[in-house]
């Protein structure tokens, strides 16, 4: 019985009579009479909202592993990260909510300068000259990073550092299958990419790969030598594609800095919610060598005919719907909503809140790495160290069996190294690690009386 | 029936005062030194310094420059960027193909439920029984509303769905030992069609419509042998016509071993009345945030499922949501094999409902987690609002609404295919090009001071100088008559004078200089010269 429809039946059959048709039937002559459903679609009648909202929270309520009930140490790159009430209600503004893409700039300039701003924004994060307007997610923006990378030097060849999330690799992977990317995983060990040694052996050329791709930090949290990986790349004459944590580029030297060509990474950290996965950010800067490549819409400044400044969507030539089958991606509707969330949650935070959470972030992540240390029975997975919000532990029983436990205490313990990588393990991680590894994140909004009982809930979990 | 003006029409957002003609400064000219926002939480953490937590070679030497603004000064800002910008809460947004009907406040309240949208994604399934209830029965709606067996509703916007439509159609016919190398798609296709195609690792095989605005049945079987690995349709096309012979269209593409695959960006005309599964296609990607209303918001989030028929069920990404038979854990259920345990043996969740699964052959993970899933909980709202009656009326509502204004238009605009359209109509300006000079883009900018949101220009690419109108259902009979009104304005005006040249002069900017912003690139505030 519900619906947003205005019409009254006495408007129906005026319309009707308007364009010359007896019933609204007529409206679909063309549809073959044998293919028209008979008898409506399977579906329960519609109900009204306030019966709608019932259910809807009922099924909210059957949720357990909720931010504001469990006091939450997951990441893996989904963060408990602190959203203020001014970002959501500028965020939520309907303005920007229910607009389309830009496509007529003259009445599309707040969604495109916030975009601009957003765009500066990530690219001084990313220490590269231009930022995009946001693609799906971080799996997404990998993958469009690595195309990007082998268009460049027609090189199908990739490696992968099994430091990039487990699930990431898996998107690129299944993408790959369509364009024949040839991807190498490059195993961690104690928690840093192994990288092949560059002896010029023969037929090395054959195998030179287009791309190289590391995380920074990696998904364990350990922080990559990206002089390496420069020094890799510019022997290989390879693109090099940085999967960096936005927060952590508050305490850490940029990866353009470093020499990275493409920075890729997920910015659900910058305002949007955990939102069982999405809709979340797909970060994605390089540098102007390459931005005719680059995927996805882009905002320019420029003026109006007056001379005022103005904003607009730019480069438009590489786009699908001018380029068709030689566009430089199928990307069309993105994640601006989420681009504008995170400049105003950037905007919020400024130079020295950005700053303060990732400090914030890394010292909770010292407090809590210590603690769990001295629980018996649990080591550190990685000899590397990891720093700054993210760090993986073996715990004496199955992590899985940690975090059911947790929760019966008030705490979303972690992410089940099993659940990101498979129980065989993978390049990360072997077997034993997999059953037994704690990803453990801790952003700025971790107290130490929860991390106090949090370590202490799971001393008492791992012993009984 | 009102006489056309005699009525206040509720989409018309001319009285809105869109304030001033000055640019907004941007946020890091708003900068002041010193300045911030920011409050954070007080955690009794020991406070040590970054010289003692980050090795020195990996440290920051300064700060990332940002903004550093007063809580005030970025909610003006933010405040005035908004006012600076177009919305269906302002008014009607008749831009073709992409369905900006409105979009109704539950379905946000729905996504800012806690229980939703505090949820961790990588949580274990025990703990998200909500959630993964919620998909499923998403997933079996949309099955139910496209004809299909199941679905994956992890691609996160519609091109990312054609992109994972093609992966399957090569998984297919990998299983059954074949390579086939080509994919056919209309002229009149959206750009996505063919970039996705190409992203599929497959090569373009474009046919001409015929001078019925339909798929040249001819032009298509001349093309299809079994080097053909499908072909993609958008159903009614992009023309806003219905394609009358797609039962012959889909039974010659199966003939020759190819799969058929909807483009929905058009679902929203044909909801209740025909389903794509009845047509004859094997794998369909639906648009949530076009057809079952959930926001845009600029430009995205989107959210892309695609259903297929059963024997694509198999290759589907994964995992994928499920009911678990009878309650077993992991690997048991004989509906569902491919089970996984979500939980070690001994958790004890042998009583969970729900489930997460790897299809047999899937093509693999295509998000990085499980889809816009904030997005789908509001199209799940929206759906459980209309229930399958009043789908129906959305199509009834939408296809009356286009053909309204299309016999309204006639005469004043040319109509390339004059006939009953589906839910939007393609009108061209190309006579009064030729007699006035009257362009599409003219027309688009002189319809914004009249207070509508521009019609899609130039597409689809096989008309000229079209203007792309689609009204959708939710726009009032008013609303029509303010919008053609308007239209019709326009189109006598330009028999009068040129001043449509200096359109728009009411709104935020004038005419923007695209040519330049191209020539002269400026991505970022730190590019500004």
């Amino acid at each position: 019985m519900g619906d947003y429809l205005p019409h009254t039946e006495a408007e129906i059959a005026s319309m009707l009579g308007f364009i010359g048709l007896d019933s609204l039937d007529e409206l679909f002559a063309a549809v073959p009479e044998a293919l028209r459903i008979s008898g409506g679609l399977a579906l329960a009648d519609g109900v009204p909202e306030p019966d709608v909202l019932d259910r809807v929270q009922r099924l909210a309520e059957a949720n357990i592993a909720r931010s504001d009930r469990l006091v939450c140490f997951a990441g893996g790159g989904a963060y408990d990260h602190e959203v203020p009430p001014v970002v959501k209600a500028l965020a939520g503004r309907s303005e920007f909510v229910t607009s389309y893409t830009p496509y007529q700039p003259e009445v599309a300039q707040g969604v495109l300068q916030a975009v601009f701003e957003y765009q500066t924004m990530v690219a001084r994060l990313a220490g590269l000259p231009v930022a995009n307007a946001s693609l799906y997610d971080g799996a997404s923006a990998l993958v469009e990073g690595v195309n990007l990378g082998v268009g460049v030097t027609g090189r199908e060849g990739v490696w992968l550092s099994a430091g990039v999330h487990p699930h990431w690799r898996a998107v690129l992977a299944t993408f790959a299958a369509g364009t024949g990317h040839q991807v190498e995983v490059v195993p961690l060990v104690d928690g840093r990419t192994a990288w092949p040694p560059l002896t010029g052996g023969s037929g090395a050329e054959v195998d030179r790969p287009g791309v190289v791709v590391v995380g920074y930090p990696n998904y364990l949290g350990c922080i990559e030598d990206l002089a390496e990986v420069r020094r890799l790349c510019d022997a290989l004459g390879a693109v090099m594609v940085v999967v960096a944590d936005p927060v952590s580029a508050g305490i850490l030297r940029s990866p353009g800095e470093q020499g990275a060509d493409v920075v890729v990474g997920e910015g659900q950290a910058f305002g949007t919610p955990l939102g069982f996965g999405g809709p979340y950010l797909g970060l994605f800067a390089c540098t102007l060598e390459h931005v005719r490549r680059l995927p996805g819409r882009l905002v320019g400044e420029t003026v109006d005919s007056e001379g005022t400044r103005a904003y607009v969507t730019t480069l438009r030539a590489r786009e699908q719907d001018i380029r068709r089958e030689k566009a430089t991606s199928n990307v069309c509707t993105n994640q601006t909503l989420m681009a504008v969330t995170a400049a105003v949650q950037l905007g919020w935070l400024g130079t020295s809140g950005l700053a303060e959470v990732a400090l914030r972030s890394a010292r909770g992540t010292r407090y809590c790495r210590e603690a769990l240390a001295g629980v018996d029975g649990v080591t550190p997975l990685t000899a590397a160290t990891p720093v700054v919000r993210e760090f993986a532990v073996l715990t004496p029983t199955p992590a899985r069996t940690v975090v059911r436990r947790l929760a019966e205490d008030g705490f979303l313990a972690g992410l089940a190294l099993a659940d990101l990588v498979g129980e065989g393990g993978d390049g990360s991680v072997g077997p034993e690690q997999a059953e037994h590894g704690l990803l453990v994140a801790v952003t700025e909004r971790r107290t130490a009386a929860e991390i106090d009982a949090f370590v202490a809930a799971l001393d008492k979990a791992v012993r009984s | 029936m009102s006489e056309p003006g005699t009525a206040a029409a509720g989409g018309r957002a001319a009285s809105a005062p869109l304030l001033g003609n000055m640019a907004e400064p941007t946020i890091f000219e708003l900068s002041q030194p010193g300045r911030s926002s920011w409050q954070l939480r007080t955690t009794g953490i020991p406070e040590w310094s970054v010289e003692e937590l980050v090795p020195a070679e990996h440290r920051r030497s300064d700060p990332v420059p940002l903004a550093e603004v007063s809580e005030r000064d970025l909610v003006g800002h933010f405040t005035r960027l908004s006012h600076r910008q177009f919305s269906v809460d302002l008014g009607a947004y008749p831009l073709g193909s992409c369905t900006m009907k409105y979009n109704p406040k539950t379905c946000d309240t729905v996504a800012g439920l806690p229980g939703l949208s505090n949820v961790h994604p990588g949580a274990p399934a025990a703990l998200t029984q909500g959630w993964l209830e919620l998909l499923v029965d998403l997933e079996e709606m949309l099955c139910e509303i496209t004809g299909m067996a199941a679905a994956t509703l992890q691609p996160a916007a519609g091109a990312a769905g054609e992109l994972t439509g093609l992966l399957l159609m090569r998984a297919w016919h990998d299983a059954q030992g074949e390579q086939r190398r080509r994919v056919v798609i209309p002229d009149s296709a959206h750009g996505t069609n063919p970039a996705s195609v190409t992203l599929g690792g497959y090569e373009v095989t474009t046919v001409p419509s015929d001078e019925r605005g339909c798929v040249d049945m001819a032009a298509l079987r001349s093309v299809l042998d079994t080097d053909v690995a499908g072909i993609m349709l958008t159903n009614p096309n992009t023309l806003g016509l219905f394609e009358e012979d797609i039962v012959p269209i889909a039974e010659a593409v199966h003939e020759v071993g190819g799969l058929l695959y909807y483009d929905g960006a058009n679902l929203n005309a044909i909801l209740g009345v025909v389903r794509p599964g009845d047509m004859g296609f094997d794998i369909v990607h639906m648009n949530l945030h076009k057809t079952f209303a959930t926001p845009h918001g600029g430009g995205g989030p989107g959210a892309g499922p695609v259903a297929v028929s059963p024997r694509l069920v198999d290759f589907l990404p994964g995992p994928r949501p499920v009911r678990i038979a009878g309650g077993a854990t992991s690997g048991a259920g004989p509906a569902d094999p491919g089970v996984r345990a979500t939980a070690d043996p001994e958790s004890g969740t042998g009583d969970l409902r729900f489930g997460w699964s790897v299809p047999p052959h899937s093509v693999g993970r295509v998000h990085s987690w499980h889809g816009n899933a904030l997005v789908l909980a509001r199209a799940l709202a929206y759906i459980t609002v209309h229930g399958g009656d009043g789908l129906r009326r959305v199509a009834e509502r939408a296809v009356l609404n286009a053909n309204w204004v299309r016999t309204r238009l006639s005469g004043v605009y040319d109509v390339p295919f004059d006939r009953t359209c589906m839910h939007e109509v393609v009108l061209a300006a190309s006579t009064l090009r030729k007699q006035h000079g009257l362009r599409a883009l003219d027309v688009a900018k002189r319809l914004l001071e009249e207070g509508f949101h521009s019609p899609t220009v130039y597409f689809p690419l096989v008309v000229d100088e079209a203007l792309m109108i689609e009204p959708t259902e939710t726009e009032s009979l008013q609303t029509l008559e303010a919008l053609a009104d308007a239209l019709e304005r326009i189109a006598a005006g330009a028999a009068v004078d040129d001043s449509f040249k200096a359109a728009p002069r009411t709104t935020p900017v004038r005419r923007v200089d695209e040519a330049r912003a191209a020539r002269t690139l400026v991505p970022t505030f730190d590019a500004r010269g």
